[in-house]
């Protein structure tokens, strides 16, 4: 029998050691996963390392939260409003070291992670500071044609996490909408956190084979999780809180301020029933859309 | 800011409406965060139809959403997209020179239209930004692109402080010689005037926003701001404000007015 992984949040979050290198926020601003965020702000999981293109304002949590030393990101702040104040605190306070990316070395250096060799090259970031400020990213010259390159290194999480719309008990999950540098992660990462809005079958999987995007090989634990990602969206389950950013950046100008926010929406909450108890928006879809029937058989 | 008789509209909708003229029917447009998300769905309904707007978390759409959009990833952007997939797809489509035209925005800009987003210095204090996100890959590998950007001094400077975005380097033959692809720089829109770069890759002033003067632009820049009559022989003209059809179709997409009023 294959391995049943499905554990309740607290015991899956567990998993993640302080120390850990975190891949998060793979698919932008869509499905982040907060409630895993969240509960490793409960556990105090700290000297983490975050890797992601941008994660919206999941990493100004977890640093806001005391729990980051680095960050190697290409973007830190909040996607409504612009500026990440927990982010900011911690650069100018210099208790956060940033290896700042561009968005496409952040999914070069996973790919090369998951294509299991050591370095990417590209033509992106040549003639910009990200380039020439960072040791680690290399200038080359074609041996082909003698085009100038940059050269990513290959960056190994040793988790992603990952929120998906449903998922076997394995660890098999069928993810729609975009995923941004989700598969990349995946593939680079030592173990995979992953939270469904639902655990289904394997039948269900095996149904539409096409829409699989992570295999059970390296799951660690499959969480359900309705609401995992809120306030950011899940296509076809729920939609973006906007309000909820907006007054994530009113109430986290200042430290106390932040405290405050965590006691509300974290350390006030014993899970996410708890945590979506408190949320008044209404984010439900409101113009279902269906995709056409697809035929598989034999 | 309109005379009378003329509908009135805000400063980010004339730049809303000035970015959107900058897409070319059948241009790829590289989108992402904020304005730019209002000015494709503005061109590609006006005078670009087969204009398309891919979107660095995956997404690729040929129409406007049917609904507001704070970020690229809201569920109408991804409703009825032709594709959502990964960003090394859409990265992939930039790298190998197939994306047309490229948005930017900055807190700094300098004379051959170098962006920074990272950090900024104010006085003594050394000011973090959220950083690139997928700006630097924009300005590298685009085939041009277009900055939007407020129209504060203080963001114009001899040189940034941080190059997030390369533009045209140090001007000249800068690009070639870093091996950098795209195009670079092409306009400049902020909430005063639009701008252009020279061959040299040097911004110069293209058309003040109606009630602006050229005297007021120049003097916010610290260097010598070259004009349309210095690099082409046109004169500088004045921004044609957005028509009635541009307008409803602004405050379609952004009902609430969140980023442009």
């Amino acid at each position: 029998m294959p391995v049943d992984k499905r554990a309740p949040m607290d015991e899956a979050v567990s998993a993640i050691e302080p120390g850990d290198t975190v891949a998060a926020g793979l698919a932008l601003e869509h499905a982040i996963p907060f409630a895993v965020g969240h509960e490793l702000i409960r556990q105090g999981t700290d000297d983490l390392t975050l890797v992601g293109p941008i994660s919206d304002v999941l990493f100004d949590q977890l640093t806001g939260a005391g729990l980051v030393d680095q960050v190697r990101a290409a973007w830190v702040g909040n996607v409504s409003a612009g500026t990440g104040y927990n982010f900011r605190r911690a650069v100018e306070g210099g208790d956060l070291a940033v290896e700042n990316h561009s968005n496409f070395s952040v999914a070069l250096a996973l790919q090369a992670g998951a294509l299991g060799v050591p370095y990417l090259p590209t033509r992106s970031l040549l003639g910009s500071d990200v380039f020439a400020e960072n040791d680690r990213f290399l200038e080359a010259e074609d041996p082909y044609s003698g085009d100038r390159l940059a050269l990513v290194p290959a960056i190994e999480p040793d988790w992603a996490v990952v929120h998906v719309q449903r998922a076997s008990p394995h660890g098999d999950a069928h993810f729609w909408g975009n995923t941004g540098v989700t598969h990349e992660a995946v593939g680079a990462a030592d173990q995979v956190l992953l939270t469904a809005e639902e655990i289904v079958d394997t039948e269900v999987i095996r149904s539409d084979p096409s829409r699989t995007s992570i295999t059970r090989e390296n799951v660690a634990a499959v969480v359900e999780c309705p609401y995992g990602a809120h306030p950011s969206p899940v296509a076809g389950r729920y939609n973006r809180d906007h309000d909820h950013f907006l007054a994530y950046h009113a109430q986290t100008g200042e430290p106390e301020d932040f405290e405050g926010w965590l006691e509300q929406w974290v350390h006030g909450v014993a899970d996410r029933d708890a945590y979506m108890d408190r949320v008044d928006a209404d984010i439900s879809i409101t113009a279902p859309a269906s995709a056409a029937e697809v035929e598989y058989g034999q | 800011m309109a005379s009378e008789g003329e509908p009135e509209y805000t400063d980010r909708e004339l730049m809303v409406a000035a970015a959107a003229r900058e897409i070319d029917d059948g241009d790829v447009a590289f989108v992402g965060m904020r304005l730019p998300l209002i000015a494709f769905q503005l061109a590609v309904s006006t005078h670009a139809p087969n204009a398309m707007s891919v979107f660095e978390s995956g997404v690729v759409r040929e129409d406007p959403a049917d609904g507001f959009l704070h970020t690229m990833c809201d569920l109408p952007n991804l409703n009825g997209a032709l594709a959502t997939t990964s960003m090394a797809d859409i990265m992939a489509r930039l790298q190998r020179g197939d994306v047309d035209v490229g948005f930017l925005g900055g807190a700094e800009i300098d004379r051959h239209g170098n962006l920074n987003t990272t950090r900024v210095q104010a006085g003594d204090r050394e000011i973090r930004l959220p950083g690139s996100g997928g700006a630097c890959d924009i300005a590298c590998m685009s085939g041009r692109t277009v900055i939007l950007m407020a129209h504060e001094p203080r963001r114009f400077v001899e040189r940034v402080h941080y190059v997030t975005s390369p533009g045209h380097g140090e001007g000249g033959d800068w690009r070639e010689r870093e091996g950098v692809p795209g195009g670079g720089p092409a306009a400049l829109v902020t909430t005063k005037a639009t701008f252009g770069f020279d061959d040299q890759g040097e911004l110069y002033l293209r058309t003040c926003h109606p009630g602006v003067d050229r005297e007021t632009i120049a003097d916010d820049f610290p260097w010598d701001l070259q004009t349309a009559e210095d690099v082409t022989g046109d004169a500088i003209d004045t921004t044609e404000p957005p028509t009635a059809e541009a307008l409803e179709l602004i405050r379609t997409f952004d009902p609430d007015g969140f980023w442009t009023r």
